[in-house]
């Protein structure tokens, strides 16, 4: 005897979704309710949950002390973020432009260095930027050196720009790719000329893809915590090493468990800010 | 008609950040790949060509032990995404139109891995499991599947659902059709999201960092405490070499799958 | 002939778009059944839940009496010539033909034997080996014409079979699609928006529009005897005017009482008057319009007239060139027995013209 037709597609829907779901839901979404549930419960004395609720890990959040910290960190981010943009946006533009086999040449080009080793990326840069390094003895022989690059939130910068380009450059490259070529054709047809037409045309157009590669720097930029210890020689403490501390050193879960939810509430802030431009870039196109 | 388009005209000062970003991305790489090839020990000043770092790497012991610990979880872990990721993404492109579930299953490629990381952790420690390459193995699955099913349903966006119908039509059954119709077009984007799986686990830094067992750790944990101690020639060497991989992989993967589309 | 398939009450809705409003029709062993209608009016949706693709929400499909409903799609012996064509692109041509008959686990042999016959009748046999992106349009139409076919079964469904391709390669794949119909006797049904094509290939055609059934009958009664207002204006061109049943004739308000068959229908009764261009007189008649434009289609012309008190234009086509010009007044008129009078309750009721 044949199964119903509803019977064959819940079977269907069950096979095919029904174990990454499973997963998903043990290794992922109870964990994250985890995270969430210790937010309001007090550590204990020798690190561990006691389960007591209380308010005063998110009082925590607005002690001067840690408040540094995070506008520190933001600023950190902000400034790497609008670096990526300023750099990322002319280098899509002109990837999106290229004829087609160079235009494949040049994005595999953006992308491969990502595909190498995070921390070999960090270290180049220690090598770069060490007093006794290339960048400095460049400066020496032209009587500029030696400066203190290394250890700074400048070296910082440097390093998580180095690490978050790419995921600036991709969105933005494939949001102004999708913009019909024709959109601008008619744009110099009525009489603009290139600067009119890109801040009236192009531009607003691939706002989507300018959210989509803030995104992709600005969040994990904040939560970084390698580059800000060996870029910055711990002298700078960011949002990512202050989780990582509460985790692995200090063992105040809870305290720890509030900033991941911060990092996350930005996320998702972001998230919809960024849906919502989405949105009205469908509209208007 | 190759008309000449106006706006096109004018972009000369865009070169400039164009050429200056790929500066800035392959200037450091260059100088690690040249310096690993200097007989000095400081690291700054050329003494003659010499691959005597490369002999160096090869007697270390514990890059050795990361690297069958990395591969171990990176394959592994690759193996259980793929599968998972691929079902997913059929069931999410076909069997459901629960917008709930389509962001449930992107939600680890979007979450800041520090965040996914602390959860495994006290995850981990909650149910009272014990930390080795297995933790490593299940917190790398949990994101190399958010990027497997991703790929797959990029291509399963373009394939067309009459294909499988043909195949119903012609008087095969569900499993026959998943089998020698939908597996085969989806192909292309399997192998491409196991590779993208592949590699991130090869690399991944944070979640290991806080999932691993201190007597089992991954290669990017050895390079950490290695390069936590400064500057030294060995890692210059190591560091070119992993390049070499790197690239190598990516450039056949393009070759094979054009990554790029599907990115 | 016999029924093949029984389709009775059948509707479907997809949210607030009712794609197949109660259904109902028979399709006759071995004829070609066309399904006509613009674009969205349902025929995909028709197709697809005889097939097995989709599942109606009311009413019943019999094939041969029986059930076929309770059939998943891969055990109906149906087989469906998607609009895309859906060829498997990572097999060889032959491969995509044997496709239908390995899952009928049929004898290796027997399988070659008939994938190079039906490969010969489509005339792809020197293309066995290609891969469907190695192909032409045509040559693309013809391999899912074949794996279709190979199947043997009893009722084969073609989407917009040929919709896909340019005008010339059409014209030869109709004529084509109508000799295959007649050697391998099975049962036909094409869907199309293209009432020309519908003409020229179908026994019988079933005009459909917004999910319902206007008409069903064969191409000449369909020109001849609309049923529906909808059925004269969509088949053909057609001069339609609206009025009421008076004196022997159709009043329409501001033109008077118009030549039109109503015998049997009441006085006062609304109907539609539609009059084929080809059946309207120049020089004589009842009406007077004036010339807004001639064109000259070799063997016919057309001309537009403007006549005070009708809405659009009125069509006329005559033999040869016409002997009118832009601007002239003149009378025009046609014999009661020329126009077909449509009811308004959709009911066609007495007609003149030749059968
Ligand atoms: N799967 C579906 N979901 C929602 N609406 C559909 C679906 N399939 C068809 N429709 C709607 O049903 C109507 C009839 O569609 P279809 O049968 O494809 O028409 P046709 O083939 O005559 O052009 C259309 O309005 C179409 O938008
Ligand atoms: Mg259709």
């Amino acid at each position: 005897m044949t199964p119903s037709p509803a019977g064959r597609r819940a079977a269907a829907r069950v096979a095919t979704l029904g174990p990454g779901f499973a997963f998903l839901t043990v290794f992922l979404l109870v964990p994250l309710a985890l995270v969430l549930s210790y937010t309001v419960f007090r550590r204990g004395r020798f690190g561990g949950i006691v389960y007591e609720p209380t308010g005063e890990n998110f009082a925590r959040l607005a002690d001067p002390l840690y408040l540094d910290v995070v506008l520190g960190s933001v600023r950190l981010a902000a400034v790497t973020t609008l670096l990526a943009l300023l750099l990322g946006y002319p280098t899509a533009y002109m990837i999106a432009r290229l004829p087609g086999r160079w235009k494949a040449i040049a994005l595999v080009a953006v992308v491969l260095p990502f595909w190498t080793n995070f921390l070999i990326r960090t270290y180049a840069w220690i090598v770069l930027l060490n007093s006794q390094g290339p960048v400095n003895s460049g400066l020496e022989a032209l009587g500029l050196g030696p400066v203190e690059l290394l250890y700074t939130d400048g070296a910082i910068v440097a390093g998580l720009l180095y690490a978050y380009l790419p995921l600036m450059i991709l969105p933005l490259y494939s949001a102004i790719e999708r913009l019909d070529p024709q959109l601008r054709e008619a744009s110099a047809n009525l009489g603009a000329r290139p600067a009119r037409t890109f801040w009236s045309v192009t531009l607003p157009l691939s706002l989507p893809g300018v959210l989509t590669g803030c995104v992709f720097v600005f969040v994990p930029s904040l939560g970084n915590f390698v580059i800000p210890e060996l870029l910055g020689g711990g002298r700078r403490i960011m949002v990512g090493n202050l989780i990582r501390d509460q985790f692995l050193k200090a063992r105040d879960w809870p305290f720890g468990s509030v900033l991941a939810l911060a990092v996350i509430a930005v996320l998702v802030l972001l998230l919809f800010a960024q849906a919502w431009a989405g949105r009205r870039a469908g509209r208007n196109g | 008609m190759a008309r000449r388009e106006p706006a096109l005209r004018g972009n000369g000062w865009l070169r400039l950040p164009f050429w200056l970003t790929y500066l800035f991305l392959y200037a450091p790489i260059a100088v690690l790949v040249v310096m690993s090839f200097n007989r000095n020990k400081t690291p700054y000043s050329w003494g003659g060509f010499s691959l005597d770092w490369y002999g160096r790497l090869a007697e270390n012991s514990s890059l050795r032990t990361g690297l069958v610990n990395t591969l171990i979880v990176a394959l592994g872990s690759t193996a259980l995404s793929t599968v998972l990721g691929t079902l997913l993404a059929v069931g999410l492109a076909r069997h459901t139109r629960s917008r709930v579930l389509d962001a449930l299953s992107t939600l680890p490629a979007i979450l800041p891995d520090l965040v996914l990381a602390i959860g495994l952790l006290v995850f981990y420690s909650a149910i009272k499991m014990t930390l080795g390459l297995h933790s490593v193995l299940v917190a790398h699955t949990v994101f190399g599947m958010a990027f497997v099913t991703a790929v797959v349903r990029a291509r399963l966006g373009h394939a067309d659902t009459s294909l499988e119908e043909a195949s119903q039509d012609l008087g095969a059954t569900p499993y026959t059709t998943f089998i020698k119709v939908t597996l085969p077009t989806l192909a292309p984007g399997i192998v491409a999201g196991a590779l993208l799986a592949f590699t991130l686990s090869l690399d991944e830094f944070v979640i290991a960092f806080f999932t691993h067992a201190p007597s089992q750790p991954t290669l990017p944990i050895v390079i950490y405490s290695m390069v936590r101690f400064g500057v030294t020639p060995e890692i210059n060497a190591l560091a070119t070499l992993l390049l070499a991989v790197s690239f190598t992989v990516v450039i056949v993967a393009q070759r094979l799958t054009k990554l790029t589309e599907a990115l | 002939m016999n029924t093949l398939i029984s389709i009775e009450g059948v509707s479907r809705r997809f949210g607030d778009v009712t794609a197949l409003d109660s259904v109902s029709l028979d399709i006759r062993q071995g004829e070609f059944f066309a399904l006509l209608g613009p674009s969205g009016c349902g025929k995909t949706t028709l197709l697809r839940i005889l097939a097995g693709f989709e599942e109606p929400d009311a009413g019943s499909v019999r094939l041969d009496g029986a059930d076929l409903l309770a059939v998943p799609a891969h055990r109906r012996p149906v087989n469906l010539m998607f609009q895309s064509y859906a060829l498997f692109p990572h097999m060889s041509v032959e491969k995509n033909v044997a496709y239908g008959l390995e899952r009928e686990k049929l004898p290796r042999q027997e399988i070659r034997r008939r994938v190079s016959e039906v490969l010969e009748t489509v005339g792809l046999a020197a293309h066995a080996r290609r891969r469907p992106h190695q192909l032409s349009g045509g040559q693309r139409q013809r391999v899912a014409l074949a794996r279709a076919i190979v199947k043997r079964p009893r009722l084969l469904l073609l989407d917009e079979p040929l919709s896909a391709l340019d005008k010339k390669v059409r014209a030869e794949m109709q004529l084509e699609l109508k000799r295959l119909q007649h050697d391998v006797g099975i049962t036909f049904v094409v869907v199309t928006h293209d009432q020309e094509e519908a003409m020229s290939l179908a026994d019988r055609i079933a005009v459909m529009q917004g999910g319902r059934v206007e008409q069903i009958d064969a191409p000449v009664a369909l020109y001849d005897r609309p049923r529906t207002p909808f059925v004269a204006d969509f088949i053909g061109a057609n001069n339609l005017f609206a009025g009421t049943v008076s004196g022997g004739g159709l009043e329409v308000s501001g033109l008077g009482v118009l030549p039109a068959p109503t015998a049997g229908l009441p006085e006062g009764a609304q109907a539609l008057l539609a009059v084929r261009p080809e059946r309207v007189r120049l020089g004589q008649g009842t009406l007077t319009g004036t010339v807004v434009d001639v064109s000259f289609y070799g063997g016919v012309s057309h001309v537009a007239l403007s006549v005070p008190g009708h809405g659009g234009h009125v069509l006329v086509a005559t033999q040869g060139p016409a002997r009118v010009e832009t601007g002239t007044e003149i009378e025009l008129g046609w014999d009661a027995a020329d126009g077909v009078v449509i009811a308004a309750d959709d009911a066609a009721v007495e007609n003149g013209a030749p059968v």
